[in-house]
């Protein structure tokens, strides 16, 4: 069941457009905002709202990188691992991050802390390389760097 | 030199105001523009020949011009920024969001009403956290000041401005799959005909716009077609927002006047290469367009003379790969980016860019085969223009094309060594 809370949130998102089921990325996200990730029940339930099949909403959901439809940690580490990030020399620094979370692409530390993602170019290639977590990038990585940006998230 | 989209930035990063931007004589060229009829603001953009900056480089003003105007006025048309920038390696339209977001606005307010536009919608790359903040602080002063929304500027006009925040997917980049991604489907691509501006989002008359384009309107507007063409040192109006990245001194991105060489781009703005580093080649713009080496240090970036290169303008960003970096791995990176990214409407697409970069992944890892090349020119052909439903596969194999044959002697000796002599750097 969606909350009160997230029925509001679906309704104000839903006015921006002319049809209900134009609001379905929208939707997904405030259930992923107060979830942390969309489970099926949840998507059956916003389908519901949107006045779509469930069928329909998921081609849309898993359509999409950030839409999570399994569980993930607190924090997803988004990690380009596009060309211009790729072409300055990442693996050193993107091994040092995988060992120090004893994790692999796509999967989530044991304290369920962080996920580790690879996705496409974030925009940000002058400060190759870059992660992104939360709303904000970490440039010019290096694996000293990424140690005091993850101590800080602790 | 005039830098008309980027001169009025703050030093410090931080957004211009509304009041701000008003000092800089902002908003004045929508308030002219309201004086003009659509068809004299259409004709001012295509005389100034400003060619769309998200990398196909059409007229714009061209573009406006096949939206039917007559007909029922109440009609509702559309006007949708491209603002989904994930071009890899393309990073100039975040500059220009992140440091300017009324100056978007007001390129858009002008081209609302060159097509009679009531509704626009800016789409959104997720990622792009910061641009989206103070896009949405642009709006709602935009909304205050009676800039947006019925009767702008006091005048009989209006326009409703809503930003979609979409959630990471290369594929809504391309015209009409964005369309879709906004109707709340899946960004698979439309056939054309019916071309968007007669038949767009939800069926009616829509124009698509790269923000880079419409930032440069105002400025049209105001100075008008002459002044715009000055601006540039080739016959495609205004400056272009150029960048790099890779292993060069100062990564980074600038204005400068369109059709700036490569040569000036690569060694005067980024400093050249990097203490050790050597260049090889590069893409210059973005991933989806063709490798050029060092005897094209002196092509102009600008549309025609880069196609004239052999290669695309695309987006403008430099993206420069070095002499210790593997060719083929880079390709590889490449092509799966695009294995990944594809929409896996049709075939050819989705078969063939998983297709092509497990083959390149073998053949950096050792494992190639004698026959791999040329299978690889096959996919080449088969996945090239006019063989799938939009230009996402042939866009895949433009690096790859120009890389078989910019790289030929490297894919020959990774097959006969069975090994990868880079990764011992």
């Amino acid at each position: 069941m969606l909350s009160d809370q997230e029925k509001t949130e679906i309704e104000t998102e839903i006015r921006r457009y002319e049809r209900r089921s134009a609001a379905c990325v929208d939707a997904l996200k405030v259930v992923q905002r107060h979830r942390g990730w969309v489970s099926d029940e949840a998507l059956a339930d916003v389908a519901e709202i949107l006045g779509m099949t469930t069928h329909e909403l998921d081609s849309v959901a898993t359509f999409y990188n950030l839409i999570y439809r399994r569980p993930v940690g607190k924090q997803v580490i988004l990690v380009c691992d596009t060309i211009s990030c790729w072409v300055v020399g990442q693996q050193q620094v993107f091994d040092h991050l995988k060992m120090r979370l004893g994790a692999d692409w796509g999967q989530t530390t044991a304290d369920g802390r962080f996920t580790l993602l690879p996705v496409p170019c974030l925009g940000v290639c002058e400060q190759a390389p870059a992660v992104m977590i939360g709303n904000e990038v970490y440039g010019d990585l290096t694996p000293e760097k990424l140690d005091r940006i993850l101590e800080r998230l602790k | 030199m005039e830098r008309p989209l980027t001169g009025n930035m703050k030093a410090d990063g931080e957004p211009l105001s509304l009041a701000e931007y008003e000092r800089a004589g902002g908003y004045q060229a929508a308030r002219k523009a309201l004086t003009m009829s659509p068809k004299d603001i259409q004709q001012a953009v295509t005389n100034a020949n400003l060619r769309g900056r998200g990398g196909a480089g059409f007229n714009t003003g061209m573009k406006w011009s096949f939206v039917p105007l007559d007909g029922d006025p109440e009609q509702t048309r559309y006007l949708v920024v491209n603002a989904d920038e994930m071009e890899p390696g393309t990073f100039k339209d975040r500059v220009l969001l992140e440091g300017n977001p009324h100056q978007l606005l007001e390129g858009m307010l002008i081209s609302a009403l060159a097509i009679q536009a009531g509704t626009a919608y800016i789409f959104l790359r997720s990622e792009y956290k910061r641009a989206e903040k103070r896009i949405t602080t642009a709006i709602q002063e935009a909304y205050q000041k009676g800039f947006l929304g019925k009767n702008i500027f006091k005048s009989s006009r209006s326009l409703e401005l809503h930003l979609h925040v979409s959630a990471g997917r290369y594929m809504c980049g391309e015209e009409t799959g964005l369309l879709n991604a906004l109707e709340g489907k899946r960004a698979q691509p439309r056939s054309k005909p019916p071309f968007p501006q007669v038949s767009g989002l939800w069926g009616r008359p829509t124009v698509v716009n790269n923000v880079e384009t419409l930032c440069n309107v105002p400025h049209i507007i105001a100075n008008g077609p002459e002044w715009f063409k000055g601006l540039s040192r080739t016959a495609d109006g205004g400056t272009k927002i150029y960048g790099a990245s890779g292993r060069v001194k100062r990564p980074g991105a600038w204005e400068l006047p369109m059709g700036t060489t490569i040569r000036e781009i690569l060694e005067e703005h980024a400093g050249g290469m990097k203490d050790g580093y050597r260049f090889r080649a590069l893409l210059p713009g973005g991933a989806s367009t063709e490798f050029l080496g060092q005897e094209h240090f002196d092509v102009k970036m600008d549309f025609d003379s880069v196609m004239k290169a052999g290669s695309r303008m695309g987006t403008g960003t430099l993206v420069v790969l070095d002499d210790r970096t593997c060719p083929i791995g880079a390709l590889h990176n490449l092509t799966r980016f695009f294995a990944r990214e594809s929409c896996g409407w049709c075939t050819p697409c989705r078969e063939g860019l998983p297709w092509a970069a497990k083959i390149l992944a073998a053949i950096e890892n050792g494992q190639g085969e004698a026959g791999d090349i040329d299978q690889l020119a096959m996919l080449g052909s088969s996945l090239w223009l006019g063989k799938t439903y939009c230009a996402l596969a042939p866009g895949a194999m433009e690096p790859l094309r120009s890389g078989l044959k910019l790289f030929r002697e490297e894919f020959e000796r990774h097959i006969k060594e069975r090994r990868c002599s880079y990764k011992e750097f």
